[in-house]
């Protein structure tokens, strides 16, 4: 039986960079906060010191920072006409625990989403027209805009100190700078990171074919950054530890570099670690939430009421957390009626090795944002006419990193072991690089997540269950990206190169991106969204749920800069909205 | 945690002065608080709820154990409970204890107890004081026996001591300066007892009157000198620096870490900016006992120095030692680097440190431990190496003292 406490303002499921930013925006408000986060308390000094926090065997390769699968995991199919089956080993995402989240362990590639890409569906079919897509793609508009957006992007880019050029300050575009982007209110805080070989000579290759290359917007600060809170940011070494690490010099944004050192410190603040929220309660009209239920690492179970709960996990844990409660309509995809697990997404990535005899690239001279990209073939830049699908992504090259275990690059046809395997590293190590394509992955109907029939976790919980695969409209996309990368790679003029497609169905095994999007997603209708333009439930109204589960599909960037904007957005809705006059935003 | 019980004692302190502003009678309101408002922010100056609490929900109840060379001494309640703490003393009482400390019965206090300086105090602040401690929320405490070494385990000893090394006497205004310096000098040396760390003492504890805020060691740490020697000291700061670093805990040059961080965080952070910028006019003309800087030992055959350096250190303090001033001490030209006592510099390296937290300053910038990394000849080359590299100057450190400290320390062991 679970122990009844106090009451609180606000609660907050999950204690990453989205519970980061409510907690300090909504203590600015005068609430009471209380996050619950179920891993562990985790700072610079104490858990990423410069004296171990390079350490490749014990992040990498052992995961220090990720959830144990046997905490949580999920069940997993290509399709529903196979049998969903428990992941016992975590590979293609890596969902963060602890206090921070993934906020730690990103590289720090920082994108705005298109203005098209928030209104993905009528943009579509107002260019190409009815049959833009086929019916079997789930798309819809977000129900917000880019333009509603701008300022709350530029927020999150002063609170993280972004390190980037401008490529369109107010319609007017910038020389340097991404020429495609949204318009934007102002230029980045920091200028763009020092540049290095690899990167450089994509960028002059790029050029030589008629694209507009320009250094990528980072998280990494190009120089030492104090924030509006008074947060101050070193500058970056460019050790290359960055993706599945902590920074141990305070140069990358994150939770722990730019909000907490002046959240922890607010009386009308509380964070409780080891606190594992099990439940959404709700009233027995189902009209607004009452609290969570939680339980600790000792196994005591806790109810904890508050007046307004935000929901901010990993997007997983949030339609988990949705389903298992009982809110809302459960997704079928069999008659597309429901919301909730509904539009899961992924992102589509694939790769082009470039050998070279005569450049030292010096890959360990890194940082994960490290990078120069193009962007003529994200979202709709491009005309699609004939081409046989939407969506699109970014060709960038990044110099993340040159890391010991990790990184050993050999030509194809190089045997996997033994002393050819050694000689080529050895004589390929310096002189490689990656072209890289991250690709958006559309909504599709038979895409969605929802509870499995058979296995349950720790708590007696239904596991959720995955049913994912990449569609025609994915594959042809991101072959075309490849391609586009690989005209890069001729003209970079290398001894070889070797593109690596990605074929097939979506394998869950081999590690591709964190960028999982959907499931509870925003829209300007209930009966096809969960979440109305601010990340309000259209169930509960007390109920927010941050994150990229709001994404009804999922666009070629990284998804953070999108997810701190629409943070700083919900905030201000509760702050000058909600709290005046409590119930829906959005009459339904 | 620790931080959000610190908010919560504030809070508890503050009921605490509004709680006995409601029960002062109604007559003498206006000129109690004013009386009561000076008294707190003397408290503050004085840093006296860093020594005088043990549990931070006990504010000012006593019990710290106070670790010096002669044994161990444990804090007094002075809340105004009457059993336990300081509630049935006289104000007459109050007074001789500050001013010349003797406890109401009789009995010699020891000079853990900063009276040395309090006895410069102004009768009024100290009464100021008593009546802001009276306003606190009486809290039922006894403190430890005091574990003191024989024969100061004896009260009557301390007369002797007093005898040789004590004089009571009121802060005397020099007429030859500034208001301003007056009031820093009366703060340095009455209230704020900067001494008690920042002046060496003598082998029976009495501060050496010659070398008054050139640098101390104590509790394995050396609190460094803070006169305006320009090597050593804060001689390179300009006033309104050593201010900011009072208020914020940082500046271009430095930050307060260790011992000094509570000080900041618990006293002068807490500070008005006039007497701040007062104290820093004041410690720019001390001159301390005048030391020409040594010169430069030679780092060129320092491999293992250098190499750490660029190793495990640049990152944060930069290649050519200029840090990240306000997060990461700047190296070059840091009087602490350079210290005649190389302990604080040894220490850090061993064991790390946290530099102070405040409202204006509010990131946590760390120093992590290498102690389980370093063995005792290595953090004794890269030592020697901050010390000597971009024209510091200082003598080399040697790997036994850094065997016997890392000793004191129990600190790891590669």
């Amino acid at each position: 039986m679970a122990r009844k406490l106090p009451s609180v303002d606000v609660v907050l499921v999950g204690f990453g960079w989205t519970a980061a930013m409510l907690g300090q925006e909504l203590t600015d408000a005068g609430l009471k906060v209380l996050a619950l986060e179920r891993g562990t308390w985790r700072d610079t000094s104490t858990d990423f010191a410069v004296t171990f926090a390079q350490d490749e065997l014990r992040y990498y390769y052992r995961r220090a920072l990720f959830q144990e699968p046997a905490q949580e995991t999920l069940t997993f199919r290509n399709s529903a006409n196979e049998t969903a089956l428990p992941m016992r080993e975590l590979g293609s995402f890596l969902p963060a625990s602890g206090v921070g989240g993934a906020g730690i362990h990103w590289n720090g590639q920082y994108w705005r989403f298109l203005p098209s890409d928030f209104v993905a569906r009528t943009h579509n079919i107002e260019r190409y027209g009815a049959g833009a897509f086929p019916d079997t793609m789930s798309i819809q508009d977000w129900g917000v805009t880019y333009d509603d957006l701008e300022p709350y992007y530029d927020k999150f880019e002063r609170l993280c100190g972004i390190s980037g050029k401008a490529g369109n300050i107010k319609g007017a575009i910038q020389t340097g700078g991404n020429p495609f982007e949204g318009a934007r209110s102002r230029d980045y805080p920091n200028p763009p990171m020092e540049m290095t070989y690899g990167p450089t000579l994509f960028a002059e290759a790029a050029r030589q074919i008629g694209y507009k290359p320009f250094a990528c917007a980072s998280a990494n600060m190009s120089r030492a950054y104090t924030n509006p809170l008074g947060v101050t940011l070193g500058q970056c070494s460019y050790c290359g530890f960055c993706e599945k690490y902590g920074c141990g010099n305070y140069s990358k944004a994150s939770p722990q570099t730019t909000i907490l050192p002046v959240l922890m410190r607010k009386p009308n603040f509380e964070l409780r670690t080891g606190s594992e929220v099990i439940r959404i309660n709700q009233d027995k009209n189902n009209k607004r939430a009452t609290g969570v239920t939680y339980v600790t690492e000792q196994g005591e179970e806790f109810e904890q009421p508050a007046e307004i709960v935000i929901m901010c996990a990993f997007i997983l844990h949030n339609a988990h957390l949705l389903l298992t409660s009982g809110i809302g309509t459960p997704y079928d995809p069999q008659t597309g009626q429901g919301a909730i697990g509904k539009n899961y997404a992924y992102q589509i990535v694939s790769s082009v090795d470039v050998f070279f005899d005569d450049k030292i690239i010096n890959p360990f001279v890194g940082a994960g944002a490290l990078g120069m990209a193009i962007d003529e073939f994200n979202g709709d830049n491009f005309d699609h006419t004939g081409l046989g699908f939407i969506g699109g992504g970014y060709i960038a090259l990044w110099n993340t990193n040159g890391r010991p275990i990790e990184t050993h690059p050999v030509p194809k046809g190089t045997p996997k072991w033994g002393g050819k395997f050694k000689k080529a590293v050895a004589e390929n190590y310096l002189k490689t690089a990656t072209i890289a394509t991250h690709g958006s992955v559309m909504s599709h109907r038979a895409n969605h997540l929802d509870l499995d029939p058979t296995y349950r976790d720790i708590h007696g919980r239904p596991l959720m269950r995955m049913t994912f695969d990449y569609t025609d409209n994915e594959h042809k996309m991101s072959d075309y990206l490849t391609d586009r990368a690989t005209d890069v790679a001729k003209a970079m003029k290398a001894r070889e190169f070797h593109a690596k497609k990605r074929e097939g169905h979506y394998s869950i095994v081999p590690y591709q991106t964190t960028h999982n999007t959907g499931g509870a997603i925003m829209g300007s209708d209930p009966k096809s969204s969960a979440l109305n333009r601010y990340l309000q439930s259209w169930d509960l109204h007390n109920l927010f749920v941050m994150g990229a589960s709001a994404f009804p599909q999922n666009p070629g960037y990284n998804p953070t800069g999108t997810i701190g904007a629409l943070t700083y957005w919900a905030a201000d809705a509760i702050r000058n909205q909600y709290l005046k006059s409590p119930g829906p935003l959005v009459q339904a | 945690m620790r931080i959000a019980l610190l908010s919560s004692m504030t809070l508890v302190v503050q009921m605490a002065i509004f709680g006995g502003l409601a029960a002062a009678p109604a007559a003498a309101g206006e000129q109690s608080f004013e009386q009561v408002e000076r008294g707190k922010a003397l408290v503050d100056a004085g840093d006296c709820v860093a020594c005088h609490t043990q549990d931070q929900n006990k504010p000012f109840a006593g019990g710290r154990p106070i670790k010096t060379p002669f044994g161990t001494l444990y804090s007094p309640n002075i809340t105004p409970d009457r059993e336990t703490g300081i509630g049935a003393w006289s104000d007459d009482d109050f007074y001789r204890a500050m001013h010349e400390g003797v406890a109401p019965d009789g009995a010699r206090l020891y000079p853990a107890f900063p009276y040395p300086y309090f006895t410069k105090m102004r009768h009024d602040d100290v009464l100021a004081i008593r009546a802001y401690l009276n306003t606190l929320q009486p809290i039922s405490n006894s403190r430890p026996k005091n574990e003191l070494q024989w024969p100061l385990n004896h009260r009557v000893f301390m007369r002797g001591w007093d005898l040789l090394f004590f004089t009571p006497g009121t802060f005397a205004p020099n007429p030859n300066k500034s208001d301003e310096w007056n009031r820093g000098a009366y703060l340095v040396e009455g209230p704020g007892h900067c001494g008690g760390c920042h002046t060496p003492k003598n082998f029976l504890g009495a501060e050496k009157a010659a070398e008054t805020l050139d640098g101390g060691n104590l509790q394995n740490w050396f609190a460094p000198n803070i006169t305006n020697n320009q090597h050593l000291g804060v001689g390179s700061w300009t006033p309104d620096e050593i201010a900011e670093y009072l208020k914020t805990g940082r500046n271009v040059h430095s930050g307060a870490a260790a011992l000094m961080s509570e000080v900041v965080r618990d006293s002068t952070s807490k500070m008005s900016d006039a007497d701040l910028h007062a104290i820093a006019v004041y410690l720019k003309d001390v001159n301390g006992k005048s030391k020409s800087p040594p010169s430069s030992v030679d780092q060129s055959s320092n491999d293992t120095g250098r190499l750490i350096y660029a190793d495990s250190c640049s990152a944060c303090h930069r290649s050519n030692g200029t840090g990240l001033p306000h997060m990461f001490p700047p190296l070059a030209k840091n009087a602490n680097v350079q210290s005649s006592d190389p302990t604080t510099v040894i220490r850090v390296i061993l064991q790390g440190t946290r530099t102070a937290v405040t409202d204006s300053r509010p990131t946590a910038s760390s120093m992590p431990s290498y102690d389980w990394k370093l063995s005792d000849k290595e953090v004794a080359a890269v030592a020697t190496y901050v010390r000597n590299a971009w024209n510091n100057a200082a003598p080399t450190v040697t790997a036994d003292e850094v065997k016997s400290l890392r000793k004191q320390l129990e600190a790891a062991t590669p």
